[in-house]
């Protein structure tokens, strides 16, 4: 079990493809006992971990486990469905193992699973840095629980896909990678504006900069 | 809880709209020594919100000497970096709590783990 855990881990880093060398702040949700923070620690990356389990993280006088384990990473308990308590920007990455399935069942008349993801997925979104990337592993129940979440984080802006590793295989362990990248850097009148600067640098000719610059175009462009 | 996430955490009660930065009121603080990372810290000292630093760094009395304003040309300067990075990663608030600048509502810090659930109402 800890093996599986700690694969996924590895294959999740793997997918947020962080520069190499260097050192970044990374959010870890449903860290759970730290056991996924623990890769990243060990590939010198700094972490924040949230998890709504004190059995898990611990401030109870049950045996803690994330304390126990000394855990480097720093962990915050919070509910990932009442939303990620993070200035915007703060993170370079985020991964989450086996947490997010948590969000689709209804634990309460009052919850609603779709605003709970959505109210995480757009949290979570504003705390990433531009072009930051999201990695999800989850098992879901069914193609319904796939789409439900797929829709919400669109919704919040996200873009990417899936990465299904071992389709093939009929064994319990169809483990499923969701690899979400968030705000697309290019085309946005920042963007546009930033290159026509350097072209002008560089000598070039270039049209000015009006309220007309990066705006949508009609179709028929 | 270190100082840099406390940098970073904020108030997501509904319908309070500046919940930063948390008053920090800590009874119980450590200091342990962490791997100096200067490319780290100083690829973090743009994302922070330098003067909310320095009022939790005060907040927690382990201000020292670390400059009230930004020093610019801080890649380079070491003995800078390492203030930084003492401050930021090795000061950790075992208990307290924090308080919302705007609303009141207190988040209590146990074994160093901030309680940021929300209740029903808040949510």
């Amino acid at each position: 079990m800890i093996e599986i855990q700690s694969q996924m881990s590895e294959r999740a880093l793997e997918l947020l493809s962080l520069p190499e060398g260097h050192p970044c702040f990374l959010l870890d949700v449903g860290c759970g006992s730290g056991l996924s923070g623990d890769h990243l620690t060990e590939e010198g990356h700094c972490w924040v971990g949230i998890d709504i389990s004190t059995a898990m993280l611990v401030i109870s006088p049950v045996p803690d486990v994330a304390l126990d384990r000394e855990v480097e990473g720093d962990l915050v308990l919070g509910d990932m469905g009442q939303g990620m308590p993070f200035r915007p920007g703060t993170f370079d990455g985020c991964i989450s193992i086996s947490a997010l399935q948590w969000l689709c069942n209804a634990d309460k008349k009052t919850h609603s699973p779709p605003k709970r993801l959505y109210t995480f997925f757009s949290t979570l979104y504003s705390s990433l840095t531009r072009g930051a990337r999201a990695v999800f592993q989850i098992y879901p129940e069914n193609s319904e629980q796939l789409e439900l979440i797929t829709a919400q984080a669109m919704k919040a802006g996200f873009t990417g896909g899936m990465v299904v590793d071992y389709p093939n295989s009929t064994k319990a362990k169809k483990s499923r990678f969701k690899n979400m990248k968030g705000k697309s850097v290019k085309k946005t009148r920042d963007w546009i504006l930033e290159k026509k600067e350097r072209r002008r640098r560089q000598g070039r000719e270039v049209r000015a900069d009006t309220k007309y610059t990066g705006r949508q175009r009609k179709p028929r462009f | 809880m270190k100082l840099l996430t406390h940098n970073m955490l904020t108030s997501h009660v509904k319908g309070v709209t500046k919940g930063y930065p948390l008053l920090i009121k800590a009874t119980e603080v450590k200091v342990s020594e962490v791997e100096f990372n200067p490319q780290f810290v100083s690829r973090m000292i743009p994302k922070l919100e330098w003067s909310a630093l320095v009022q939790a760094a005060e907040e927690v009395g382990h201000l020292n000497d670390l400059p009230t304003e930004l020093l610019p040309d801080y890649e380079n300067n070491e003995e800078f970096l390492r203030k930084v990075h003492r401050v930021l990663l090795e000061v950790e608030v075992l208990e307290g709590s924090l308080r919302c600048p705007e609303s009141g509502r207190e988040f209590p810090i146990s074994r160093g783990i901030p309680n940021m659930l929300l209740n029903e109402d808040e949510a």
